[in-house]
């Protein structure tokens, strides 16, 4: 039998941690990490953030992000130990017999440079074709990876592509070598999921017709059951599960991969009220300044007390505006909105301070929206102070009584959010709103920037917030599994309009509207050979 | 408690004498700050440490009353310039619009005028006196810390805590001074360290040119000016000011790194 293409034995990574006030240690990021994979597999690198998936996915070509070092185990790629290799190996080996695809590609590609300049560096700089040969194999590239105009597409400059494209672009980067081994380090996370579909199977083919190995690292275990053959499941820098794709997906044997499997599938009971809607919002019309195109057109969605309205679309679709204009940042151009039976005026400056009080927000990133330089007390105190005129003792207890209502308790008091993990920092955001005792609040994509686990936690969270306070929500998400978890009613927009309303039974039953039905479809299901089923009904 | 890195820890030492001595400068001087108390040029003896000036007044002496109004003027018009030039960038920052173009363009207007020539314009019709010195300062430079403060505060006031500050019905004030100040208090602290060596450069050259501090009242730069037709007759006597300016300058900018790389790492800084 052959030797595998990459055999990692017993890999240690470590890293040292500069703690704030404390003298510098020693952490291991990855302990004791084996795998291997044959010429032509896909191995999927699955985990939660912070799990060493990327670090052993880079390690694959003997590099460490800065600060970090391999400090043990073997790393052998086509037959040779590549762990204490430096200088000119490592530059003979990364590029030519690895490449890698980032997460971010925006991010990865030189803005000033010609994607054909770049898209086929690497194989020239590494004498592994000429110059004409490397175009001629990136315009194969481009067109097995269903680019539009291959033979031009390598004119353009990464700002005139768009996202999908773009990530696409990277991906024939990497295959234009004709490396052994590719690294895919989250390709698809940072696209919608209509996007997602077609570059995961665009990757998918030029794998298989290259014939390479590939190292699939994402988070989304939906995603990698579409492309990988085998699957390790990793947490905290250690093999959780490693097996074929097919047993970790339909027989998970450890507690942990188990949850992840059942994350994916979770229902809400739709809950009927007659009661007046707290929010009504009528021929809603916005645009930004200086624009004429309309960012939101005659928008009309009303929501109950103590119900959930789920605002799904993807990116540009609108939904996160439709969120300013509510809260007052964002002028609307025409229509109106009804809060609580008052006419709620269009300029945030100008409402009453009831009005504020009732309409609160939660914001995406929850590392962004609190003050470094305020401790949670004082974060979550303030609204308590501002709007209630607490002060001291009461002030104190009521901030506690907030925390333990969000699962975290007193100890957190004093802590700054860098002290907190994603989770927990959401949690303080909420409590932050809760504080204000609000009608409705707003929740923009408020779980997708947190791991599968925890934002079910917050998920549930925000559930039973509102069986107990009645609070109605507002929910703003890309993310269908969301929806089918929270919402009662579903509004689904698209560029600007809104394309489909109603209960959440009426929105996600057939027959659907075109737009709807590539939506429901494009979300990644967690069984194999989804991707193909549904790519052999789109083609025909 | 961290350790104190070594630069940082000279700086400090050197910084602390030289503000010990200006405090204490009554006590510890010799003589007078105007006596003359021997011939002129006198080299270095038992009796006048670093000889004497080029009217016969002890060089000690003057060196520690003038260090004593270079250091204070200097502060003076630091905190001038910060007070103005940090409020008024803050301001322009949050509240946008046309009072944000006004004072940005006022700004420009004054800092495309040299800073020096400016100065010294005004100073040629005005009674140079010690506070009209340190307004003067301190107003032309709180442009410098205007720019700064306006544009790290623009960074901050589109974050999303702000925001919700917003969201929430939060007076400007404490928006200000609640919200984005303690957010940029790191850069703009390191930059009143580097504002002060300025102050001090600054103040020097204008006593050198005659429009600075007065006489018989001494600062550095006074000093460097009486003694220098001295080098041509190899008296070092102008080289020792000039030193003295140097050695504050660059134990303070010690200082100033330091507590930028502190306040930067705070927990719950930054990142970045």
């Amino acid at each position: 039998m052959d030797k595998p293409l990459l055999q990692i034995d017993n890999l240690t990574i470590e890293a040292t941690a500069y703690p704030p006030g404390e003298a510098p240690r020693r952490i291991t990021i990855v302990d004791g990490v084996s795998l291997s994979l044959e010429k032509g597999k896909v191995l999927g690198l699955i985990g939660e953030s912070g799990a060493g998936k990327s670090t052993i996915g880079l390690s694959a070509m003997a590099y460490g992000r800065g600060g970090i070092e391999l400090s043990g185990g073997e790393i052998h790629l086509n037959g040779r130990e590549i762990r204490k290799a430096r200088g000119r190996v490592l530059r003979s080996l990364r590029g030519a017999e690895v490449t890698y695809v980032a997460q971010s590609a925006a991010a990865a590609f030189n803005p000033a440079k010609r994607l054909m300049e770049q898209v086929t560096e690497a194989a020239i700089t590494h004498g592994r074709a000429t110059k004409a040969e490397a175009e001629k194999r990136a315009v194969d590239l481009f067109r097995k990876l269903g680019l539009p105009e291959p033979e031009t597409f390598g004119n353009r400059y990464p700002h005139q592509v768009s996202g999908g494209q773009l990530q696409r672009a990277m991906t024939a980067m990497a295959l234009c070598p004709q490396p052994d081994l590719v690294i895919f380090d989250e390709p698809t996370t940072a696209l919608d999921v209509t996007t997602q579909l077609g570059v995961l199977a665009a990757i998918k083919a030029a794998i298989r017709d290259q014939g390479v190995a590939a190292l699939y690292i994402t988070h989304d275990l939906a995603v990698v059951a579409q492309i990988a053959d085998d699957i390790m499941v990793l947490r905290h820098g250690k093999t959780v599960e490693y097996g074929t794709a097919e047993q970790i997906i339909t027989a998970p044997k450890e507690d942990y991969t188990q949850a992840l499997v059942s994350v994916v599938a979770k229902d809400h009971e739709e809950k009927n009220t007659d009661l007046p809607p707290i929010l009504e919002v009528k021929g809603l019309r916005a645009n930004y300044r200086g624009m004429t195109r309309d960012v939101l057109s005659n928008i009309n969605v009303a929501i109950q007390p103590g119900t959930t309205l789920a605002v799904v679309g993807e990116s540009g679709s609108g939904k996160s505006t439709l969120a300013r204009v509510i809260t007052g940042l964002l002028p609307l151009s025409a229509g109106h909105m009804v809060f609580d039976g008052r006419r709620l005026t269009p300029d945030q400056k100008s409402r009453s301070r009831d009005d504020l009080r009732e309409l609160q927000m939660i914001y995406q990133m929850a590392d962004v929206a609190m003050n470094p330089r305020q401790t949670v007390g004082t974060i979550i105190g303030r609204p308590l102070q501002f709007y209630f005129g607490m002060k001291g003792k009461e002030l104190r207890n009521r901030v506690v009584e907030l925390l333990d209502e969000i699962e975290l308790g007193e100890a957190f008091i004093d802590r700054y959010p860098a002290e907190l993990s994603g989770g927990q920092k959401q949690r303080v955001c909420i409590a932050r709103a809760l504080a204000a005792k609000p009608k409705l609040i707003i929740c923009d994509e408020v779980t997708s920037a947190l791991d599968p686990l925890v934002a079910e936690g917050i998920l549930k969270l925000l559930a039973d917030l509102q069986e107990r306070e009645q609070v109605s929500y507002m929910f703003i998400t890309h993310d269908i599994a969301t929806v089918r978890a929270i919402a009662d009613t579903i509004a689904v927009m698209h560029l600007g309009k809104l394309v489909r309303y109603g209960k959440k039974s009426e929105v996600l039953a057939p027959p659907f509207d075109d737009y709807t039905d590539m939506l429901l479809k494009s979300v990644p299901e967690l069984r194999m050979g989804w991707m193909e089923e549904v790519m052999g009904t789109a083609a025909e | 408690m961290r350790r104190v890195p070594i630069p940082a820890l000279i700086g400090l030492f050197i910084t602390g004498l030289f503000i010990l001595s200006a405090i204490a400068a009554p006590i510890i001087a010799p003589y007078g700050l105007s006596e003359i108390v021997g011939d002129v040029w006198e080299p270095a003896s038992s009796e006048f440490w670093l000889g004497t000036d080029n009217i016969g007044r002890d060089l000690l002496s003057r060196l520690i009353w003038g260090g004593r109004t270079t250091i204070l003027v200097a502060i003076a018009a630091t905190a001038v310039s910060f007070v103005t030039g940090s409020v008024l960038g803050l301001f322009a920052a949050v509240v946008g619009g046309w009072v944000d173009q006004l004072l940005s363009r006022f700004v420009d207007l004054i800092m495309a005028i040299p800073t020096l020539i400016f100065a010294l314009v005004v100073l040629s019709v005005m009674p140079v006196t010690i506070p009209v010195l340190i307004l003067v300062m301190g107003l032309l430079d709180s442009t410098r810390v205007f720019r700064l403060s306006r544009a790290v505060a623009s960074d901050i006031a589109v974050m999303d805590f702000v925001e919700a500050a917003q969201l929430r019905g939060e007076g400007r004030a404490w928006i200000i001074f609640r919200e984005i100040l303690p957010n940029a208090l790191s850069p703009l602290v390191a930059e009143a360290g580097m504002r002060f060596i300025f102050m001090v450069l600054f103040v020097s050259t204008l006593s050198f040119l005659g429009l600075g501090v007065q006489p018989p009242n001494a600062d550095w730069g006074g000093i460097v000016k009486e003694n220098k037709d001295g080098i041509v007759y190899g008296i070092p006597a102008a080289l020792l000011p000039a030193i003295a300016i140097a050695a504050l300058s660059i134990s303070v900018n010690l200082v100033a790194d330091w507590v930028l790389d502190r306040t930067s790492s705070l927990k719950g800084g930054r990142n970045g």
